[in-house]
C-alpha cells in the first residue's frame, strides 16, 4: 500500500515531491522506503519536523551544522538515521526540494 | 542532475597548505562528499598539518601577501595586523554561511564518517608525534599507504 501512495505524486528533476501540498505523514513513510529506510522512528521525525519548520521560515533546508545544533540530533546519529546523505534524504522524506547549501 | 556517468563513490582529499583559505576548500569538499554519501579520506601534508595540530587548528590565518586575488598592494598586506584583520573578516563571513571553525569542522567530518590521516614524511620533518594532533586523526601514514587507501577512488589535491 505504502509504495503506491507516493507513486502517483508529481516529482521534480531530483525526484523530490514537486508540490508540498501532496505531502503527508503516510507519503513520508513511502518516501523513506524509497530511500531504503524501512521505519521512521521518533528520531527520524524529530529531524523531518525540524527540516519542515526551518524551510517554512527560511525558504531553504538547514545546513547539517544547524540541523545538529538545533534539532538535538548529533552528526553521528544523523548519519545513522539517514545513511548515505542525511541532508538530501531527510529533505526528500520531509517533502522538501533538494537543499541548495554546500555545508 | 542526471547523466550517464558512474557516480563518484570515494574521494581522497589532500590538504597541503596551512593558511585559512588553503585549508577550508578541502574541508568543505570532504564534508560535502559525506553529505552526498561519498566515502571521504583526508590526508594532511606539509603546512596543511596545522589544520589538525591541536594548538594551531583554530588559529589559522589568511595570507595577505603573495595573493593577487586579495586585491591589496603587497606592502600594505605585509603591515602588522593585516593578516589578523583579513582573518577575522573572513571568519565572520563564513560564520554567516554556517561554515564552522576548523576544530568543529574536523569533528563534524569525523562524526560524519570521514577519516583523517597525517603525512608521515612531514611529521618526521617537523618532529611531530601523534600527541600533537587532534583526537580525530586516525593515524600517521606514508604516501604508499595513502595510495593504497585511495584505491578505486578519486584523488583531489588542494
Amino acid at each position: 500500500m505504502t509504495l503506491t501512495v507516493a507513486a502517483d505524486i508529481a516529482r521534480d528533476a531530483d525526484g523530490h515531491i514537486a508540490n508540498r501540498s501532496d505531502w503527508n505523514e503516510e507519503v513520508a513513510v513511502a518516501l523513506a522506503r524509497e530511500e531504503g529506510i524501512e521505519e521512521l522512528t521518533d528520531r527520524h521525525w524529530a529531524v523531518i519536523n525540524f527540516m519542515r519548520k526551518e524551510f517554512d521560515s527560511k525558504g531553504d533546508a538547514p545546513s547539517i551544522r544547524k540541523l545538529t545544533k538545533e534539532s538535538g540530533v548529533s552528526t553521528k546519529e544523523l548519519y545513522a538515521l539517514f545513511p548515505k546523505g542525511p541532508a538530501k534524504k531527510s529533505a526528500k522524506i520531509a517533502g522538501l526540494p533538494k537543499p541548495k547549501g554546500c555545508i | 542532475m542526471t547523466n550517464n556517468h558512474q557516480p563518484i563513490e570515494k574521494v581522497s582529499i589532500i590538504i597541503s597548505r596551512g593558511s585559512l583559505e588553503g585549508v577550508y576548500p578541502g574541508l568543505i569538499m570532504a564534508n560535502g562528499a559525506r553529505m552526498e554519501g561519498i566515502e571521504a579520506t583526508l590526508f594532511f601534508t606539509f603546512f596543511g598539518l596545522d589544520a589538525i595540530i591541536r594548538k594551531r587548528m583554530d588559529h589559522l590565518k589568511v595570507a595577505t601577501v603573495g595573493n593577487p586575488a586579495m586585491h591589496l598592494p603587497t606592502l600594505l598586506g605585509a603591515m602588522p595586523g593585516m593578516s589578523a584583520f583579513a582573518t577575522s573578516r573572513m571568519k565572520r563571513e563564513m560564520e554567516k554561511l554556517d561554515i564552522p571553525p576548523v576544530g568543529e569542522f574536523i569533528e563534524m567530518i569525523h562524526d560524519a564518517g570521514g577519516t583523517l590521516y597525517a603525512c608521515k614524511a612531514t611529521v618526521d620533518m617537523f618532529h611531530l608525534s601523534k600527541e600533537d594532533f587532534c583526537p580525530q586523526v586516525e593515524d600517521i601514514i606514508s604516501v604508499g599507504q595513502f595510495y593504497e587507501m585511495s584505491a578505486g577512488g578519486q584523488i583531489i589535491f588542494t
